[in-house]
């Protein structure tokens, strides 16, 4: 009676404190993999497992049968021997016979692993403080990938979705049952590139490259982030592969290629303020509101607040000059001139000027392109 | 530290007696406290870590300042805590044992221990410059290190004086050891401990300075305009890595061979039958630290090497589990057949067994090549480092301490109570790390402040777990408190199965200056 | 009290430890040219001398697809693209390819290339005879300037290797004219 009354004050407990119990995965092994190497690493996994469930039951079972029999409180006498080389020789021997059984598969997973010839397609993953670029060599593709989690989520003031922090703006799209191999590399510090779903993780590193692959066997979208500490917002760049069917695959294709034609603004117009606040803003939750906050409050003294800034409502020269350049004071301020747009440029400047300050100007596409110089 | 000196206001120097003081016992009773704090300090950032983690979302703090959470955890707990504990164990215990009136160099052992307060203010400080401390995790991988502000050039600085510290105190023991060994005292009849010590020592002055010159690049990288780390100047941030591990591997070993001294008298002790293969221990510890300085690079597996070389750090990784097999078969054969008593100091030492092996199961999962890559920085690894290094590590300090707490300060703990601790430490402990190898096996990357919710559930049993743990070591605090102020007077030999020399030559407690003329052991 | 002799003793312990100690910190600075030393000879990267070419036989039985790639790392606004992406090439086959570097910028600087392989244990068999890797480029304002590369891939190369990727990340070094004249002809246009 007892017993069974605990337990349920125990399942109560649990649940009252299990958030949204429909998500919530009491997950005991490696996620469900989507690659034939996957596989391998799994089947190796479960033997080794097997082996250490083995080894188990004999260590722990002669430990715990000494300490269950041969204790004084049963009035055990201890004995004196203190050395039998037989034993010890067969103690060193049988582990390197059961390491040799660990290492022969492990070596065959490990040489499959590292064959990246013959790619289908390779893209070109860069790291950046904080998300992910990506390159289809052949194809011509290209765009960053951030996270699309509302900020509010994050904070708390909305409920937070199913794929929380596990989503982003632009997903990576490769066909199935096609060999895609991953160059890593990083704009600025180490990242790592790591999706459990197919099994791959790889270093990027700046200023060289590295490849992995993978070859996905059914469609679907796989999840992962990246994994080496990389800053601030290490925890909050994800990574989201799109495995399509070989047709969706090449019309996506067609789409991006068609997208990236056309610039989705024109040079010469000459924006009001409204449009650029709004389309500042957008920018502004993508890229900066990770470190200036919602509303530009940021955190001072590593994050300055661009309401009421000295940068935000001073010269605009300087303004523009930070955003493209960085800060050469403040390291964490990153330069932004190669990663956004003319149009993004003037767009969030607006944004920072016209809308979470009251300026009431506008910067236009051109001013920012006569800034860079061209 | 109040402890110490009410315990002690019989002496008449006061508090200077602490400053000036280059008495063995005195600096090692200063060592040990000083770890305690540092294990307190390192302890509460934990709690901050494990606090943000209790749910999905930023609910305590920012990420910025999580991540100088993990990074001073990290550095705290390894060469603010474990570290001087050990260093405390030698001081007290090395001359003891063999029959020595003090450490070789006593001026240089009251050096090494002031050396550490500063550090250690420099370090926790490191959170008030400017910016905060670095957040770029305990292993300063550059070229991240770069991009940090004032707190990281602290940090740095910090770092040299802690490798300073313990170099120095490494000699002392060395020396100590190798010239000061009462006559019949031959290398092969020292107690286990001593040995241990001896091979830490050699791996700390071998290991300490090359993680000097590591920092040092990368303060000349921040400042001085040098390139090592960074490819645009034709260097290289992974050769900062293969600098690291190549002493943050023996850096492992460092901290866990101390575990296995203490473990190797306790056991015997309460077993009261003599250590099992004593030969094969030294042996296997030794090549042990030998193998450390040969599989650096099993930390890089998805750096990129090329694939001979991974296969060889696999090879050699896994022959490390061979001489770690060999002590664990030991340390049962030296119980089985025993007449065994479970003291606290047992516990802990029994707790330390079961959970190191698991441990060092978990490392073999991960010295495999293609398994490690997909558990490489995630919390798979996470658990596995700390069942070695608190299970490992601090479980047998916990032991060293119950055990040899009667001889130092001559009054027991209560018994009970410690009991009590055991049970709550090793409860709590698996409550808070058991859980983190599944989180690691579905893919959790470690050093996040943020997570998806399919890891939320695990996470909040391992949060709930670790105050726990956290709360059971303000107990241990009480323990020790209530034994220094009103325990018992412990009897001559309180434990019976003891054959070393602290306790068959020295009365308890040990008197301030022992063995000032050497006790004779020829046969 | 510690004897005369047991003193001398220790003070010769320790000068054998600190000896230790110093080399070992040296060794902490000798592992740098040393990871060099290993990362030339196995080709992972050489910056600055062209390679020699030993062995000129073209296998045409293998043929293997090279990648290009290229990175731009600056704030300044150039980028270095490769003019072709793949070529299918035999080994010992001697192989020319262009980058392209555009610099719409007003600004003058320098730059340096740095080479890296995939898989990386390829980058020992792909040998350079030209490349603007080798030493610092000066790029004017407004330039364009294309940079050929010729190398041979090296017959030995294992024979499961079947594609390889050279990649640039070219940095840039020192910017001569910057802020200043981009301000000034911002304010130009502003009033």
């Amino acid at each position: 009676m007892k017993v069974s009354s605990f337990l349920r004050v125990l399942a109560v407990f649990g649940l009252a404190l299990s958030p949204g119990l429909g998500l919530a995965e009491w997950n005991l092994n490696f996620k469900p993999t989507n690659t034939i190497l996957g596989h391998d690493i799994e089947m190796l996994h479960n033997w080794i497992m097997w082996i250490i469930l083995g080894i188990s039951i004999v260590v722990f079972g002669a430990m715990f049968y000494s300490i269950l029999k041969h204790r004084k409180a049963l009035g055990h006498k201890a004995s004196h021997f203190h050395e039998n080389t037989t034993v010890e020789i067969i103690w060193t021997i049988v582990p390197v016979v059961i390491l040799i059984g660990m290492a022969i598969p492990a070596t065959k997973v490990l040489l499959a692993a590292r064959d990246t010839s013959a790619p289908d397609i390779t893209i070109k993953a860069t790291g950046y403080q904080w998300k992910w670029g990506y390159d289809y060599l052949d194809e011509g593709v290209k765009f960053y990938s951030s996270l699309s989690t509302p900020r509010d989520q994050i904070n708390g003031l909305a409920e937070k979705g199913e794929t929380y922090l596990l989503e982003v703006d632009r997903p990576v799209v490769v066909p199935v049952g096609k060999k895609v191999r991953i160059l890593t590399t990083a704009n600025d510090v180490i990242h790592s590139w790591f999706v459990p779903g197919l099994s791959v993780k790889q270093d990027a590193i700046p200023g060289f490259i590295r490849d992995t692959w993978f070859k996905a066997e059914e469609t679907g979208t796989f999840r992962g982030q990246c994994t080496e500490l990389c800053g601030k917002e290490h925890g909050f760049m994800p990574i989201v592969v799109e495995v399509v069917t070989e047709e969706e695959y090449k019309t996506w294709v067609a789409a991006q290629l068609a997208e990236s034609g056309a610039p989705s603004f024109d040079a010469n117009k000459t924006y009001t303020v409204a449009e650029l606040v709004s389309a500042g803003e957008q920018v502004y939750n993508t890229n900066c509101v990770a470190c200036h906050q919602p509303g530009g409050v940021g955190m001072p003294p590593t994050f300055p607040a661009i309401k009421g800034g000295k940068i935000a409502t001073g010269p605009i020269g300087d303004h523009i000059d930070i955003i493209l350049n960085g800060s050469k004071k403040n390291p964490m301020m990153a330069a932004w001139g190669s990663q956004l747009t003319d149009m993004d440029i003037a767009a969030v400047i607006t944004y920072q000027r016209s809308g979470i300050n009251d300026l009431g100007e506008a910067i236009q596409p051109g001013d920012v392109a006569t800034a860079r110089g061209i | 530290m109040e402890a110490v000196h009410d315990h002690d206001h019989h002496q008449p120097a006061g508090l200077m007696r602490y400053v000036t003081t280059t008495n063995h016992k005195d600096i090692g009773s200063m060592y040990l406290w000083f770890s305690f704090v540092m294990f307190l300090m390192g302890g509460v950032m934990a709690l901050v870590i494990r606090a943000e983690l209790f749910q999905p979302g930023l609910q305590v703090v920012q990420p910025e300042f999580f991540n100088q959470m993990t990074t001073l955890h990290g550095l705290i707990m390894v060469f603010g805590a474990i570290m001087p504990a050990f260093v405390g164990f030698a001081n007290w215990q090395i001359p003891m044992m063999i029959g020595a009136p003090d450490m070789a160099f006593p001026r240089m052992n009251n050096w090494s221990f002031w050396l550490l307060p500063p550090a250690g203010i420099l370090l926790a400080g490191s959170l008030l410059a400017p910016g905060g401390a670095g957040g770029v995790g305990w292993t300063l991988y550059a070229p991240l290190t770069v991009q940090q502000g004032m707190g990281m050039d602290m940090m740095i600085f910090s770092i040299h004086i802690l490798g300073m510290s313990s170099i120095m105190g490494s000699i002392n023991i060395v020396t100590t050891i190798l010239n000061l060994r009462a006559p019949g005292m031959t290398m092969m009849k020292m107690p286990l401990f001593v040995w241990t010590w001896l091979i830490t020592a050699y791996l700390l002055i071998a290991a300490m300075p090359v993680l000097a010159g590591a920092v040092t690049m990368t303060l000349t990288d921040r400042h001085f305009g040098t390139h090592f780390f960074n490819a645009a100047g034709g260097g290289d941030p992974v050769m900062y890595q293969h600098i690291f591990w190549f002493f943050g591997h023996p850096e492992v070993y460092i901290i866990a061979i101390p575990a296995f001294g203490v473990i190797s008298e306790v056991i015997p002790t309460f077993s009261r039958k003599p250590l099992f293969g004593y030969a094969s221990m030294v042996y296997a510890t030794a090549s042990i630290a030998i193998l450390s300085f040969l599989v650096w690079a099993h930390h890089m597996y998805t750096v990129g090497m090329p694939v001979e070389a991974q296969l060889y750090y696999m090879f050699a990784t896994m022959l490390i589990a061979v001489p770690t097999g060999v002590k664990v078969f030991n340390w049962i054969a030296t119980m089985w057949k025993g007449s065994m008593s479970f003291e606290t100091p047992m516990l802990f030492a029994q707790g330390f067994l079961f959970l190191f092996t698991i441990g060092g199961f978990t490392g073999l999962v991960l010295a495999l090549t293609p398994v490690d890559i997909q558990l490489h920085d995630g919390y798979y690894v996470v658990a596995h480092f700390h069942y070695v290094m608190v299970a490992g590590a601090l479980f047998a300090a916990f032991a060293g301490v119950y055990y040899w707490l009667p001889k130092w300060i001559g009054r027991m703990y209560d018994e009970r109570l410690g009991k009590i601790h055991f049970w709550l430490s090793i409860i709590f402990f698996n409550v808070t790390f058991f859980v983190q190898h599944f989180l690691g096996l579905a893919g959790m990357p470690r050093r996040i402040p943020d997570y998806a919710l399919q890891f939320a559930d695990w996470n909040m049993v391992s949060s709930i777990g670790a105050f726990g743990f956290g709360f059971s070591q303000i107990f241990f605090l009480y323990i020790l408190l209530k034994a220094i102020k009103s325990g018992e007077k412990a009897p001559e030999k309180p434990w019976d199965g003891a054959t070393t020399l602290e306790w068959t030559h020295l009365p308890t407690p040990a008197p301030y200056h022992s063995f000032e003329t050497p006790p004779n052991l020829k046969d | 009290m510690a004897s005369d002799t047991s003193k001398l003793e220790n003070r010769q312990t320790l000068k054998k430890l600190v000896f230790i100690a110093i080399l070992m910190f040296g060794f902490g600075y000798a592992l740098v040219p040393l990871y060099k030393k290993i990362c030339e000879v196995t080709g992972v990267y050489s910056l600055t001398k062209p390679d020699e070419v030993v062995n000129t036989q073209v296998d045409e039985s293998r043929s293997i697809v090279l990648e290009f790639d290229a990175n731009s790392r600056n704030e300044t606004g150039w980028e270095i693209i490769p003019l072709e992406n793949r070529k299918t090439v035999h080994p010992g086959e001697l192989v020319q390819v262009t980058f392209k570097l555009t610099n719409p910028t007003a600004t003058t600087f320098e730059a340096q290339a740095i080479p890296s392989y995939g898989p990386k244990e390829a980058g020992q068999y792909v040998k350079k005879l030209e490349c603007f890797c080798f030493t610092q480029q000066k790029i004017n304002a407004n330039e364009t300037r294309d940079f050929p590369v010729v190398l041979v891939i090296d017959p030995e190369l294992p024979k499961d290797v079947t594609t390889v990727t050279l990649s640039y990340t070219m940095f840039e070094i020192e910017v001569k004219s910057t802020t200043e004249n981009r301000q000034a002809s911002l304010r130009e246009r502003q009033s």
